[in-house]
């Protein structure tokens, strides 16, 4: 299924990154476990999932609000969702999923008050439209060149201290300015997909796109922070 | 690459402009199997491409390692609060 190509942190299960929340039969087993002792009013099973699930949910609810008051708002009201549906949930998605999708429903609702809906088009609507080219077309040699549309400005390496160069606070810095520049669909798919190392399949569960769509908007989002640290390493 | 013509690199009949579009879709697994095939060859035979997919990665990795800590959560107290009440109502 993986090739040897998938980059770490994306699908695979030992190259997932150590903040992510990983989609393993065994947590959605542990989840199903803590989600019944829930449902028998279980205060630890509560804060268990709490403590769980808090830190991508405000995350996620960050790239509808980007104050950090509101989105505690939201997810707060996210909970008080889980508590007063939990008895109705029978499992037939994920907990993870289900939970998801309640938060995003809430900050959507949330924007569409504060008037704010008309930034936030349709995930498929942003994925559908043109959009730019990952590289700027002048970085290609012309059409009718000998070498049609192959690098006239290629990419240098970033070297072997880019690794930890990478890893530098400025370089996490600009990562997020980069990721805030976005449209709020990329934001929403870089942020589940490349930040909390989700499965494709759970972010297209989560905000009800398609895979093309949930691909096509993670690339735009990748080749645009990959282009802000490539200035970054090239000219500074 | 080169600019001479005896030798002219099989670069999957893709050119670099093409490479950087396909790119998500093969780290994802996602290109069909003919489409794969060509996008390999193209690598094998363009180094600026093999930096670029490498870059990509890079980029994948750095996301995957901004730190948690950025973001404080308060809430919990007050989760438990919302916690207790619910329990004591059940019907609520």
């Amino acid at each position: 299924m993986l090739s040897p190509q998938t980059p770490p942190g994306v699908t695979t299960e030992s190259g997932l990154p150590p903040f992510a929340v990983p989609a393993t039969t065994h947590q959605a087993d542990d989840d199903a476990q803590l989600v019944a002792a829930l449902k028998r009013r279980d205060e630890a099973a509560f804060v268990a999932l709490v403590e769980r699930y808090q830190r991508p949910l405000l995350r996620l609810a960050l790239v509808y609000c980007r104050s950090l008051a509101i989105a505690e708002e939201i997810v707060q009201d996210a909970w008080l969702g889980v508590i007063q549906g939990i008895d109705r949930f029978e499992g037939r998605a994920s907990f993870k999923t289900w939970l998801f999708q309640i938060l995003v429903n809430r900050a959507r609702t949330r924007a569409e008050r504060e008037g704010r809906a008309i930034s936030f088009s349709s995930l498929a609507e942003e994925a559908e439209a043109p959009g730019e080219p990952a590289v700027p077309r002048e970085r290609f040699r012309p059409p009718d060149d000998k070498w049609p549309n192959n690098w006239a400005v290629p990419p240098q390496s970033w070297g072997e201290s880019a690794d930890a160069g990478l890893l530098a606070g400025e370089t996490m810095d600009l990562v997020k300015r980069a990721i805030a520049q976005l449209p709020s669909a990329q934001q929403q798919v870089i942020t589940l997909r490349d930040i909390e190392g989700w499965t494709s399949e759970d972010v297209c569960n989560v905000l009800t796109i398609s895979e093309t769509n949930q691909r096509v908007l993670l690339h735009r989002a990748r080749s645009h922070v990959r282009s802000a640290l490539e200035s970054h390493f090239n000219d500074g | 690459m080169t600019d001479d013509l005896m030798t002219m690199p099989d670069l999957g009949g893709l050119s670099c402009k093409e490479m950087v579009e396909l790119v998500t879709e093969y780290l994802e697994d996602a290109l069909p199997a003919d489409m794969r095939n060509r996008f390999d060859r193209h690598l094998r035979a363009c180094h600026p491409c093999l930096v670029y997919v490498e870059q990509m990665r890079q980029t994948i990795t750095a996301l995957g390692k901004l730190p948690e800590e950025t973001i404080p959560t308060s809430a919990l107290d007050t989760l438990r609060e919302h916690f207790r009440r619910w329990r004591s109502t059940p019907d609520a």
